[in-house]
Parts: C-alpha cells; sequence; structure tokens
C-alpha cells in the first residue's frame, strides 16, 4: 500500500530534481512551523499555564469521561443501526414490492438529510412532542437511524455478492425464505463486510460530536466546556483532535488489515459499498448499492 | 436555501482544488510532499467536522486568525472536503494503468505535465461517482455551518422553531428541501457517470 510514484525508477536526472524539490518542500514547511510558533509564542499561546490544566488528573478525566460517553453511544447506536440495518437490507431484497419500496424510501430519506438536522429534532424536537427521551437516547437513536440507512446498503451489498448457490442449497435442506436468510446468507454477507463496517464506525465516531448541539457530553462537548473553562480553547480542542485522530486513525487501520485478511482469504477481493466510512454523510443520493470489486 | 447551495457550490470548488493537489502530493516523486499530503489527510478525515468549525473559529481567534463566519465555514468545508477528495483522486489515479504514465514518461514529459494531460483526465471516469457522493455530503454538511453563527438552510430551520415552536412540521419541511438538493444530485452523478464511462 506504498504511493505508487507515477513512474518506475527515477533516472540520474530525475533523482535530482526530486532531491532539489524534496529539499524546497522541507524548507517550506520548515518556515510555515516557524511562523506558527512565533504566532504563538507572540500571543501567549504556548505559556505553560494553558497546558497546566491537562497535568492534573481531574481535567484529563473530564475529557476521558466525555470519551467514554462518546464511545458509549457509539457502540449502541452501531448495534442497533446493524439490527436495523440487516432488516432493511432484508426488505430491500424482498420478493414483495411494498417492503422493498417502503426500504429504499427509508434510505433514500436518511441518505439525504443532513444528520445534524436529524439529531437537532431528536434532541429537541421529540421531547417537546411529548417523546420521554434522554440526551444519550436522543444521539443513539439519531444515529441510529441515519446508520442503519447506510449499513443497510452495506448488507445488502454483501448479500449481493454472495454466490446464488447458497441460498439455493438453502432451500434445498427444506429452509424457507427467513431461515435461509438468517442462518446462512446474512452470516456470510456480513462476514464479508467486516472492513467496510468498522470503517464506518470511524464516521460514527465523528458524528458522536453531534452531541455537542443537543448537550449531551461528549468528548467534544466536554472539551468545549473546558476551553470555555480554562480559557484555552485552542489548547483543548487540539488535545481533542488528538484523542479523536489516536482512536479513529487505530480503527481505520484495523479496518484495513481486516481487509487485507479478507482478501487473501476470499481471493475473490472484498466489496466497497461506495462511500461507507467515507463521511460524516455518506452516499450520493443515488440508491443503487455501488459496488464495486476490486 | 440559497445560502446553503452559495456554501456548498464555494467550498466544493475549493475542495475540489485542494483536493486535486494533495492528491497531486500524495503521488508525486518528492517525499517531504508525500509525507505533507499523508499527514494533511490523516489528521482531518480522523477529527469531526464539528471539531474543525469549534477548533477554526474560536480556538484559532486566540492567535490572531479571524475571518468572519461564511468566510470561516468555506475555508472549514472546503479543508475538511478537501481531504475526501483527495482520497477520491488518489485512487482514480492509481486505477489508471501503469503504462499510461510509462509512455508519457517515455515521450518525456514532466511530472506535472503527466498528471495534468494524461494521468488526470482519464481519471476522471472512476472518480465522477465518489466526488459526486463527496458533493451531497457536503450539501448535508454545510448545515453544520450554523454551530458559527453562518446563514444556511439549517440555521433558518432553527430560527423558524424557536420562532413557531412547532417542530415536527418545520423539521420535515426542512427535510424535504435538503432531498430537493441531494436527491437531483444524484441523479445528475448518475447520467453523468454514464456520459463519461467507457465500455470495457
Amino acid at each position: 500500500m506504498t504511493a505508487p510514484i507515477l513512474a518506475d525508477a527515477l533516472g540520474p536526472r530525475g533523482r535530482r530534481q526530486s532531491r532539489i524539490a524534496s529539499v524546497v518542500a522541507v524548507l517550506v514547511i520548515v518556515a510555515g512551523l516557524v511562523v506558527a510558533y512565533r504566532r504563538l509564542s507572540e500571543r501567549g499561546q504556548l505559556d505553560g499555564d494553558l497546558y497546566s490544566p491537562f497535568a492534573q488528573w481531574a481535567a484529563l478525566k473530564f475529557l476521558l469521561v466525555g470519551l467514554v460517553n462518546t464511545m458509549k453511544v457509539a457502540a449502541v447506536a452501531v448495534f442497533a443501526a446493524m439490527a436495523l440495518g440487516t432488516f432493511l437490507a432484508l426488505a430491500r431484497l424482498a420478493r414483495s414490492r411494498p417492503p422493498r419500496i417502503l426500504a429504499t424510501l427509508y434510505v433514500e430519506f436518511f441518505r439525504g438529510i443532513p444528520l445534524y438536522l436529524l439529531i437537532i429534532y431528536c434532541g429537541f424536537g421529540l421531547p417537546s412532542s411529548g417523546v420521554d427521551i434522554t440526551k444519550f437516547q436522543a444521539l443513539a437513536l439519531g444515529l441510529t437511524l441515519y446508520n442503519a440507512a447506510v449499513l443497510g446498503e452495506v448488507v445488502r451489498a454483501g448479500i449481493l455478492s454472495l454466490d446464488r448457490g447458497q441460498s439455493e442449497a438453502a432451500s434445498a435442506l427444506g429452509m424457507g425464505y427467513w431461515q435461509g436468510m438468517m442462518l446462512v446468507v446474512v452470516p456470510q454477507a456480513v462476514r464479508r463486510m467486516v472492513p467496510a463496517i468498522v470503517s464506518q464506525l470511524v464516521t460514527l465516531l465523528k458524528d458522536t460530536s453531534l452531541g455537542i448541539v443537543i448537550g449531551y457530553e461528549e468528548l467534544l462537548r466536554r472539551s468545549q466546556i473546558a476551553g470555555e473553562f480554562f480559557k484555552n480553547p485552542l489548547q483543548t480542542y487540539v488535545l481533542a483532535a488528538l484523542i479523536y485522530i489516536a482512536v479513529n486513525y487505530a480503527l481505520s487501520r484495523f479496518a484495513r488489515r481486516l481487509e487485507v485478511r479478507q482478501r487473501r482469504r476470499y481471493n475473490a477481493g472484498t466489496i466497497s459499498v461506495l462511500g461507507a466510512g467515507e463521511d460524516l454523510a455518506v452516499v450520493g443520493a443515488q440508491g443503487a448499492a455501488a459496488t464495486t470489486a476490486t | 436555501m440559497r445560502d446553503t447551495v452559495i456554501l456548498t457550490v464555494l467550498s466544493f470548488a475549493f475542495a475540489g482544488l485542494i483536493g486535486v493537489v494533495v492528491a497531486g502530493f500524495r503521488v508525486s516523486p518528492v517525499p517531504p510532499l508525500r509525507a505533507f499530503g499523508a499527514f494533511y489527510v490523516t489528521t482531518v478525515r480522523n477529527t469531526p467536522l464539528t471539531l474543525h468549525f469549534l477548533l477554526f473559529f474560536f480556538g484559532l481567534t486566540k492567535v490572531g486568525i479571524q475571518f468572519s463566519p461564511f468566510v470561516s465555514a468555506i475555508i472549514v468545508l472546503a479543508a475538511y472536503t478537501g481531504t475526501f477528495v483527495a482520497e477520491a483522486v488518489r485512487a482514480g489515479i492509481n486505477s489508471v494503468a501503469r503504462g499510461q504514465a510509462e509512455a508519457a514518461r517515455a515521450l518525456g514529459m514532466t511530472f506535472v505535465q503527466i498528471l495534468a494531460v494524461v494521468i488526470l483526465p482519464q481519471a476522471v471516469r472512476t472518480v465522477v461517482q465518489p466526488v459526486g457522493s463527496i458533493f451531497s455530503a457536503l450539501i448535508r454538511n454545510s448545515s453544520l455551518a450554523t454551530i458559527i453563527f453562518v446563514p444556511n438552510l439549517g440555521r433558518e430551520v432553527d430560527e423558524i422553531v424557536t420562532r413557531t415552536a412547532t417542530y415536527t412540521p418545520v423539521y420535515l419541511g426542512a427535510a424535504v428541501a435538503y432531498l430537493l438538493l441531494t436527491l437531483p444530485t444524484g441523479q445528475v452523478v448518475g447520467w453523468l457517470e454514464r456520459r463519461v464511462a467507457i465500455k470495457r
């Protein structure tokens, strides 16, 4: 997975040019860092007392509890979304028309609207309409509804990628449609889609930060509070960013590893659902499961 | 709705530029540029957009970097979306057969020439669909600019809700408005993709 350099090996002249360009690039980057450093120190942003709060366990713990809250809501949402998503995938592949249409509408709807609005609605709209819901539940609900649409497409692609023979064999054994699906097809499909699901998890984890708009105390909301309290928003947000990067980088590495392993196992290659794990709000409004075998 | 469209289109233009340049960095024969590209993409992609808004708007003021909310929103959205475009373009570049670059090199073209004249035009085909998804995501993500008080569809909704204290109908209306933007995008992307597709 090294970056291919649009060429094989560089010749002597190419090497020289590349070396000159490298030196220039490094100089530019270093110059940028120096400017940033001087700016920081001029404005007193390198003062020790802006950083010292985080040397205390209390402040650090405050943020870490935020991270735990983030993880909690992400965990609940991913399991609920997987369940709902599997159901949606089966509905979209059903033989009769009404479930197919309903599931398609669901997917198109939730993938077409901003998660931000959905979560605000769950957090403020539902309670004001008399639904008793905690901030945690509201955030988990919003994330679940949206991710079910995305993960549903992932599972659907997984099912479609399976050989027909699997479901045929299931019915030859006398299994009904649901039995065959739940016992034979879905487990294999999900297994195949694990890398895509893990990378969607990264997106989901980032999206939990929307808890800030409804006041759920996840990592970002707690960073905001800490930054205001210690009057060091810059430092606190950077620290929060580092935490997010650490967690998400680990997760995406894990996803990549799984993908490589799967490619080896199935030889045929993995299936990537376009957009899954790509962004806050994934995949284009185009509903068709854009599956590409790589 | 108009604000959302302006916000989206402007940031998308910059995001496209950033994306292509960073993708170029990541495949360039200059190691520091590759490292810089990789660093930029991994850090920005692995942090939430919400955090970028807060960091840029409330954090960087401390070092004297201050723009109007609107300009800040464009910068943040473009920088964030740019990483996704960069990854899509890089995948597109990798999808072009190696022989193409080799042939171009044999003709004595420079790296930038190879990329701009030979590789990128061919990469467009594979890039259309993912970039379309990114565009649609950007439409929806632009609603987050509300956090830093930028007028947009999402903010209007909040205001109407505060004024009228009605929730469900207003949010449904907003959902329809967003769908009116995102669904046609999907159609256009599908059409574009069929246009540029080659029969293999």
